[in-house]
């Protein structure tokens, strides 16, 4: 076997796994000494091109209580034509179908290399994909003609048997009727008034069986399969109409008077996107996408009065318990939020607003039902129309990169047991045997429901060992898990895909050296932080850091190597080394600290940390910086103030924004037009290089980074500086003079102090 | 009459059993215009008891249903036995009654053998005849309003009105500024000095007073006073308005309010100085010093929030459930408002009109439509919340005719396909009126709803209906609930209406029982108007229904109106009958009121009145005219006072009075029961009569009936108030015809309720072909039809043209363009153009008739003898009654015997 490091990355790209141990304690009690849980990012339908499904069905084990899934794990018997459960140990059966199976005749998942499988299933009636747009209509003129083309335009990227509706609200919600011919129609609802699923089904006209058509249309009979559907409409047909609906949307007509807030009814327009599903399309893949540019101010889930001289609530107001309208509007979209995950779609919400618009008391929507979340300042912007365009983009095989209404099952062998799941998703409530009592993140159960999800969605799963100290496994016994992922594929297929793992099991107390060596610190980092965050929804900031940093300095107390009271002896093997590094950037991260940010912002930050995968979540945690000099070619370097030299020009990538920075000597130069003279080309190269490299990052990540361009001096070259490592500061005054990076003006520890403290505590043997 | 006085302790007169039968005669010598004295012979033996039970055998009835059973007539009409009673006594009337009808009893349809005994009715006062003197002696000619307490020409004569000062009078007398009898008309125009008196006489003091008449092109329009910022002058105390009434003192520096004797500063840029006589210089130059009615500027003040009003807009409703749809009504109404929208009332000197339009459908869910002009296609926007109805947009609902006339155009287009395929055919109605005002409101101005509704919302929301038409309610104590809306909702929902000013006007296309009493509430209170179209057939009825709508549309109407009666000291406005809402005792609310509605007005004396000061009464309405202007009019009238009853009774105004009887009774409807209604009508009428009986006639014999002169015909009107269906329970008529007609009645004028009451009956074969005029009327009695006659019935609802069977067949060609009396098709509800003379002459007459009416009449032809004849025979009013109801001579005795008991 190679390395550590190429194993984990091959199974990362093979099954889309990455355990934060991969080599097993194999005792409970030894399990909870590795301070770090077994744990696992999974990213259930990370894109393999060269996997492609398979045209059958799998098979299952035949006990009740397992039913786990054929897969290269388990011994076969060809001979008798059984395979044993490798979770259950259960002999079962090969289905006639495999009559022909022999060692030399496989089906694909008894092949270690299909560990990772998909079945595409063929029965059960197809559903379409729906895309429910609603819409605000209270937005700046220019505002809303952008929303507007984009929305026009999103018509054109729809698979075109989709179905698609329309709802507008401002003071009042307006539900579009797509399907009639010559007149517009929309059904109007009081943008305060909190109705019943069962009342805006009534009053759409949705309950009745016979609904009174506009005209029969017998040439389709079989795309009218559903329930009367005059709101949703498939895009090939209406496209023109929808087309024409969007240009002639107005803005709210209703007057908003000088020191008012317009009304916006957004808790009623969601309440009736997610009634209308439900009526209609109850279990079948839709979208409700939300637009809004600015805080609900009405009716359910408003979040802020009309007043505009009450602003919305910040941390602060939260804090001091002051926001009037949280708890409320909170409830409100909570239990929209579970209704819809209930019917297995999901709602994504499109926020451009300078100001907040309540994504706090919103985040639930996207956050329990898979959808995205995106916020910008406007939606005439390009961070808006990419990110949109984006969610339309297609796979290596033309497919849309989406997929809905997916049950995420997991099975473990009996060793272990499943303690919960962090990501966007919600619990199903299957208690069973392999379910743990202590649940981390959204436990006490071993499937949920991730109604909508894309490649990169990734989930954390904990689980915990439950193996007794005094019943060892034997030498080279291994534990297994198989994640079993139901979806709905964006072509309408129902497909599953099984996802079998094993790793081997080791006596912490004879192996440590082992288990240590297998220890991924990337994806131990990015668990632990999502437990950090998690925790973070519901408990005070400082209760959170103070159990993170008790977390790290146990881990170092128990790996590190040092003499007890030396701290100048305290040593971390490799596979350690970055861990706590790590965890001082995420102190510092906006997924935990409040400081700076908004409501809105922590809530944005948070709901994108719970659901990207490793790599993306390490930006997250502790952002890239390139260095690009005339030294050489651009080089990572340090996250540090050490690193903003003069003669250099930094790029920093924290996912969410992408900062270039011109040190002061290249500002100058370039104030100087240096760039523009012909024997200053390797100058204006120098410039290019960060551009383009800008350019590649932004093409590829959703949602699309905010893209600042800036220099030494500038305003807003303030993003890097409060994410570097203040290695200097105005307090550490030996740095003062000296031409190594920039001082940084603020009262934070720098990663040397914090490392120095780290040390101290894990030798002392008082804590 | 106090309406209170309906509840409480009446004995009724008419129950006390028939005093002893005396010999009395009617004698003495009539002496017009004295009052006129009945004088029947009382030497006619009494007829066989027996013959008088029931009505008389006459050759028609036996083609009709069998009478009605005794017991139910008992209730309704006066009691056989009373006839009994009298009839001798009447019975061989002389011919004495000097105008009487030179008919004689060979004219009568198959007279029955009794009839010599009876009271000839040529014998007793005839309206035609009072109306055709009046004509004679006033019509044509130019009645000034320069003479305080002169009573004007009745309502049926036509004349020209001037409202205008007189110069040769002294400055103590109030002899110019009264009002045009158009907008103001007084049951008595001398009221008595005391409130003993008042009683004694028991003559109703009220006015009629429509404020916005239609005035004939010849008179002259009222005059528009704009005193600029600082508004009308008014006088400090009570408020009222600067008027001729008004005593200027001191050089001119204060003038004397005359309603309340407040001495007030004149307001230095109303300065003038005075003449010799102590009239200001400047009298005849300002018409709120010199006439009676004028109107004034108003200024910010008098606006809602202190800003000017926006023009009023009209929203068109309409009920496109399954049977509108199928029977083609939807159609019909929108292809007819594609025409009138284009002749929206506009102010004079406008070019267009500023009123903006709206567009509703409904059936259990509600449509609005945005029209906005920039649109391509109309947008519906559906409503299903109709437990909390509201306004789904602003912009693009109300809409300026001319800007978004392509849009409309192509909306009423659509909207009759649009529906084509509903099959909804539950309607709700309340949610519709109250989207109608939330959309005013929201758009902050007044307007008026056009509702076009025809079934009973039975649809889950509020002011759902359920039938209730139960016919064992009648002639109980609990038949007033008929008359009462059904929930609380409907009043409710009219004062926030009225609140914000929106106008409710409502055609309904009823084909079964809607319940109009419900229904037709919001309309009554909000100054809008009821049109009812039974069993409405598009092919037959749309000629009525169009031109209804038409000119409902286009007739003269103020918004967000306040009405406010102010009196002289000595007496005051206590009760208020119309189309009108109110929160206290002395504003008169109407969220809208047209050139045809009035309002009545009773007075009550909470003082003496002098002789010399005479009653002024000033009625003040504030008001948003149709281009958004907030004006104020003004009508002003004095009345005479005496201490004598004579004079009492010389100045009164029959057609007004029953106007008066007949709100105050149909408001009364609504708490008392009918029996008791009609009991004290009967009763007043007596005591008006036996008061001037005692205290004003020449002495005669104590049997002799003496009437007022101007009260003549107080009887036979009363008899036919007596008779209407409202008052008159029978299960025949359905009750929403009676709520319906109760409510018309409400916001009538003192022309309008005397028609009704009294049809206008015109031969039609004694034409004569070369004259243009009005043919002579007659008496409304079968007595005065005949086999060989057409005759020609209009009670201002409908139009009868009944044929006799020999009608002459040249006239039959002439008319309907069909050789004989049995080609004649029945079902025509327009006369066909025939190019000869009679149907020209007819059809002109018709048309005159339908002239200023407020509702446009249907036209039902009857002929002899045929079943629908039944419906006819009830206009005939000075009948018994088929459904009940005395005759006019039967009346007449009752109201004697009552009389003479009184006097006993």
């Amino acid at each position: 076997m190679a390395t550590y490091l190429e194993f984990i990355q091959q199974n990362e790209e093979r099954d889309g796994v990455r355990f934060s141990w991969n080599v097993w304690p194999s005792s409970r009690l030894e399990a909870t000494r590795m301070v770090v849980p077994l744990a696992c990012l999974l990213t259930p339908l990370k894109e393999r091109p060269d996997l492609p499904p398979v045209q059958y069905e799998p098979v299952l084990c035949s006990r009740p209580t397992c039913k786990a899934i054929l897969n290269p794990l388990c011994q076969v018997d060809y001979r008798a034509k059984l395979w044993a459960c490798n979770f259950c140990f259960q002999r079962n059966q090969f289905p006639p179908a495999y009559t022909g199976i022999s060692e030399v005749n496989q089906p694909a998942e008894l092949m270690p290399q299909f560990s990772t499988i998909e079945y595409m299933i063929q029965r059960g009636a197809r559903s379409p994909l729906i895309f429910l747009y609603v819409v605000d209509t209270c937005l700046e003129e220019d505002d809303l003609q952008a929303l507007k083309e984009s929305l026009q335009m999103s018509l054109s990227l729809l698979p075109p048997d989709a179905l698609v509706g329309l709802i507008t609200f401002g003071r009042m919600v307006q539900v579009h009727e797509l399907s009639c011919e010559g007149i517009s129609k929309s059904y109007v609802f009081r943008g305060t008034k909190d109705l019943t699923a069962k009342q805006i089904q009534d009053m759409l006209g949705l309950t009745k069986s016979a609904m009174p058509m506009q005209q029969a249309r017998p040439a389709q009979p079989q795309e009218q399969p559903f329930v009367s559907s005059r709101f949703l409409q498939p895009v090939h047909k209406i496209d023109m109409n929808l087309t024409d609906l969007l240009g002639e949307l107005q803005r709210d007509p209703w007057p908003v008077t000088q020191g008012k807030r317009p009304l916006r009814s957004t808790g009623v327009a969601l309440s009736i996107a997610v009634g209308l599903l439900e009526g209609t399309f109850p279990n079948t893949g839709a979208r409700i996408m939300l637009f809004t540019g600015g805080p609900p101010t009405q009716g359910p889930g408003m979040v802020v009065g009309d007043e505009l001289k009450t602003p919305i609530r910040s941390w602060h107001d939260i804090e001091k318990d002051n926001a009037r309208f949280m708890k409320k509007a909170t409830k409100h979209y909570e239990m929209l939020a579970n209704r819809t995950a209930t019917n297995g779609h999901c709602i994504d919400i499109y926020a451009c607003a300078l100001d907040q618009t309540g994504l706090l008391e919103m985040k639930c929507c996207p956050n329990l039902t898979g959808g995205h979340m995106v916020m910008g300042d406007s939606f005439n912007t390009s961070l808006f129309k990419q990110t949109f365009q984006r969610i339309f983009s297609k796979d290596f095989n033309g497919d849309f990169r989406m997929a809905f209404g997916a049950t995420l099952e997991v099975k473990t062998s009996r060793e272990l047991k499943i303690a919960g799941a962090i990501g966007p998703c919600v619990s199903l409530n299957v208690k069973g045997p392999c379910v743990s009592e202590n649940e981390l993140g959204v436990g006490g159960t071993s499937q949920w429901k991730i109604c909508g999800l894309d490649p990169t969605s990734t989930l954390g799963i904990y689980f915990e060992v439950v193996n007794q100290h005094n019943a060892p496994i034997p030498q080279g016994g291994r534990g297994a898990i198989q994640f079993v992922t139901q979806y709905q594929h964006s072509s309408t297929q129902k497909r599953i895909r099984v996802t079998t793992i094993a790793r081997n099991w080791a006596d912490a107390q004879s192996q440590l050296r082992h288990i240590e060596a297998a220890f991924d610190q990337e994806a131990a980092a990015v668990l632990m932080a999502r437990l950090g965050v998690f925790r973070a929804e519901s408990e005070e900031g400082p209760d959170v850091l103070r159990w993170l940093d008790r977390q790290l300095i146990r881990l170092c107390q128990k790996f590190g190597q040092y003499n007890k009271e030396d701290p100048t002896s305290f040593r971390l093997s490799d596979s350690f080394s970055l861990y706590p590094q790590f965890m001082f950037h995420l102190r510092r991260s906006p997924f935990l600290q409040v400081f700076n940010n908004s409501p809105d912002e922590s809530s944005y930050y948070r709901h994108h940390f719970a659901r990207q995968d490793l790599t993306q979540s390490l930006i997250m945690i502790q952002p890239i910086l390139y260095s690009y000099s005339f030294h050489g070619p651009p080089e990572p370097v340090l996250l540090d103030s050490s690193s903003i030299l003069a003669d250099r020009i930094l790029l920093m990538d924290t996912f969410f924004q992408i900062v270039i920075y011109l040190g002061e000597t290249i500002a100058q130069w370039r104030k100087a037009g240096y760039q523009d003279m012909p024997e200053y080309e390797n100058f204006k190269h120098l410039l290019q290089a960060p551009l383009d490299d800008a350019q590649e990052i932004l093409q590829a990540r959703f949602p699309m980074p905010r893209y600042i361009n800036t220099e030494h001096g500038g305003s807003q070259a303030r993003f890097l500086l409060s994410k570097v490592n203040p290695s200097q500061t105005h307090n550490n005054l030996y740095a003062w003079g000296q031409e190594t990076g920039a001082p940084i003006l603020t009262d934070d520890v720098s990663l040397q102090v914090f490392m120095d403290h780290l040390k101290k505590l894990a030798v002392s043997s008082a804590s | 009459m106090q309406i209170n006085s309906y509840g409480v302790g009446v004995t009724p007169q008419s129950q006390a059993p028939p005093g002893p039968q005396s010999a009395g005669s009617f004698q003495g010598p009539p002496q017009p215009p004295q009052p006129s004295i009945l004088q029947p012979g009382s030497q006619v033996p009494p007829p066989p008891p027996t013959a008088l039970n029931g009505p008389g055998p006459t050759p028609l009835n036996a083609q009709y249903q069998p009478p009605p059973p005794a017991g139910q007539t008992l209730g309704a009409g006066y009691p056989p036995q009373q006839a009994t009673s009298y009839g001798p006594q009447m019975g061989g009337a002389q011919l004495s009654y000097p105008g009487g009808f030179p008919g004689g009893p060979a004219q009568m349809a198959g007279p029955p053998p009794q009839l010599q005994r009876k009271l000839d009715p040529d014998s007793i006062p005839s309206p035609i005849q009072v109306i055709e003197n009046d004509r004679a002696t006033r019509g044509g000619q130019v009645y000034t309003t320069n003479t305080r307490g002169q009573v004007p020409p009745l309502v049926t004569t036509d004349c020209m009105i001037q409202d205008q000062a007189i110069l040769h009078i002294t400055a103590n007398e109030t002899k110019s500024g009264h009002s045009s009898p158009r907008y103001i008309r007084c049951t008595t125009y001398c009221f008595p000095c005391t409130s003993d008196m008042a009683k004694q006489a028991q003559i109703p003091l009220a006015a009629v007073i429509k404020p916005f008449a239609d005035i004939p092109s010849n008179e002259t329009p009222l005059y528009l006073v704009n005193h600029g910022e600082s508004g009308p002058v008014r006088c400090n105390r009570c408020k009222a308005y600067m008027c001729p009434f008004m005593q200027f003192i001191e050089g001119g520096r204060r003038y004397q309010c005359a309603f309340c004797n407040c001495v007030n500063e004149v307001p230095p840029f109303y300065f003038q100085h005075l003449d010799h006589i102590g009239r200001r210089v400047d009298h005849y130059e300002k018409p709120e010093l010199s006439l009676g009615s004028y109107e004034y500027v108003a200024t910010l003040d008098y606006c809602r929030k202190n800003k000017p009003p926006n023009p009023p807009a009209f929203i068109f409703m309409i009920d496109v459930s399954y049977s509108n749809i199928k029977n083609g009504l939807v159609k019909l109404i929108c292809e007819e408002l594609k025409t009138v929208l284009q002749r929206l009332p506009k102010e004079e000197h406008e070019e267009t009109s500023a009123i903006r339009v709206g567009f509703i459908t409904y059936n259990k869910v509600l449509h609005f439509f945005n029209v906005k002009s920039n649109l391509a296609q109309p947008q519906m926007m559906v409503v299903t919340d109709v437990s909390e109805v509201f306004v789904p947009l602003l912009d693009g609902f109300l809409v300026n005719y001319q800007e978004s006339q392509s849009v409309i155009h192509n909306l009423l287009d659509q909207i009759p396909e649009m529906f084509a395929d509903s099959n909804e055919n539950e309607t709700v109605f309340a949610p519709v009126i109250q989207a109608g005002m939330e959309a005013l409101k929201a758009a902050e101005c007044p307007g008026k709803l056009f509702i076009f509704h025809s079934s009973l919302p039975t649809a889950e929301a509020p002011g759902k209906l359920k039938n209730r038409d139960d016919k064992k309610l009648l002639n109980t104590d609990k038949e007033k609930i008929l008359f009462q809306p059904q929930t609380a909702v409907y009043e409710s929902l009219a004062k926030d209406c009225v609140a914000n000013s929106c106008s409710v006007t409502l055609f309904l296309f009823p084909s079964q029982y809607v319940d109009v009493a419900s229904l037709g509430l919001v309309p009554l209170l909000t100054g809008g108007t009821l049109y009812k179209y039974n069993v409405f057939r598009v092919n037959l009825d749309s000629q009525q229904f169009l031109n209804d709508l038409r000119n409902d549309i286009e007739k003269k109407i103020g918004f967000d109106a306040i009405m406010r009666v102010r009196t002289s000291t000595g007496f005051r406005a206590t009760d208020f009958f119309g189309g009108i809402f109110m929160n206290n005792t002395t504003d008169v609310e109407m969220a809208a009121i047209d050139c045809d509605k009035a309002v009545t007005v009773e007075f009550k004396h909470d003082d003496k009145l002098s002789e010399d000061a005479g009653a002024l009464i000033q009625c003040a309405v504030l008001y948003t005219t149709i281009g958004g202007q907030r004006r104020l009019r003004i009508h002003n009238l004095a009345l005479n006072c005496s201490t004598q009853l004579a004079d009492l009774y010389k100045s009164c105004e029959t057609d007004a009075l029953i106007n008066f009887f007949a709100k105050s009774a149909f408001k009364a409807v609504l708490n008392q029961p009918l029996k008791v209604i009609r009991e004290i009508l009967v009763n007043q009428t007596a005591h008006m009569l036996a008061c001037y009986r005692k205290h004003c006639a020449s002495p005669s014999a104590a049997s002799q009936l003496i009437l007022p002169d101007s009260m003549k015909v107080l009887p036979v009107y009363m008899n036919c108030l007596l008779k209407n269906s409202v008052l008159l329970s029978r299960p025949e008529i359905s009750p929403d015809e009676r709520a319906y007609q109760r409510q018309l009645v409400m916001t009538m004028g003192v022309a309008d309720t005397q028609l009704f009451f009294y049809p206008q009956l015109l031969p039609i074969h004694t034409l004569d072909v070369k004259s243009t005029g009005m043919p002579a009327a007659v008496r409304c009695s079968e007595s005065r039809l005949s086999e060989e006659g057409m005759f020609l019935l209009a009670n201002g609802l409908n139009m009868f043209l009944w044929l006799g069977v020999s009608s002459p067949p040249d006239l039959i060609q002439g008319i309907f363009n069909v050789p004989s009396f049995a080609h004649i098709n029945t079902d025509m509800t327009s006369l066909p153009e025939v190019g000869s003379p009679p149907s020209q002459q007819l059809r002109m007459i018709m048309n005159n008739i339908q002239h200023k009416k407020p509702y446009s009449m249907k036209l039902i032809i009857v002929k002899q003898r045929e079943q629908r004849e039944m419906v006819f025979r009830q206009f005939l009013v000075e009948d018994k009654g088929l459904y009940g109801g005395s005759s006019y001579v039967d009346f007449l005795c009752c109201v004697h015997k009552e009389i003479c008991q009184l006097l006993n």
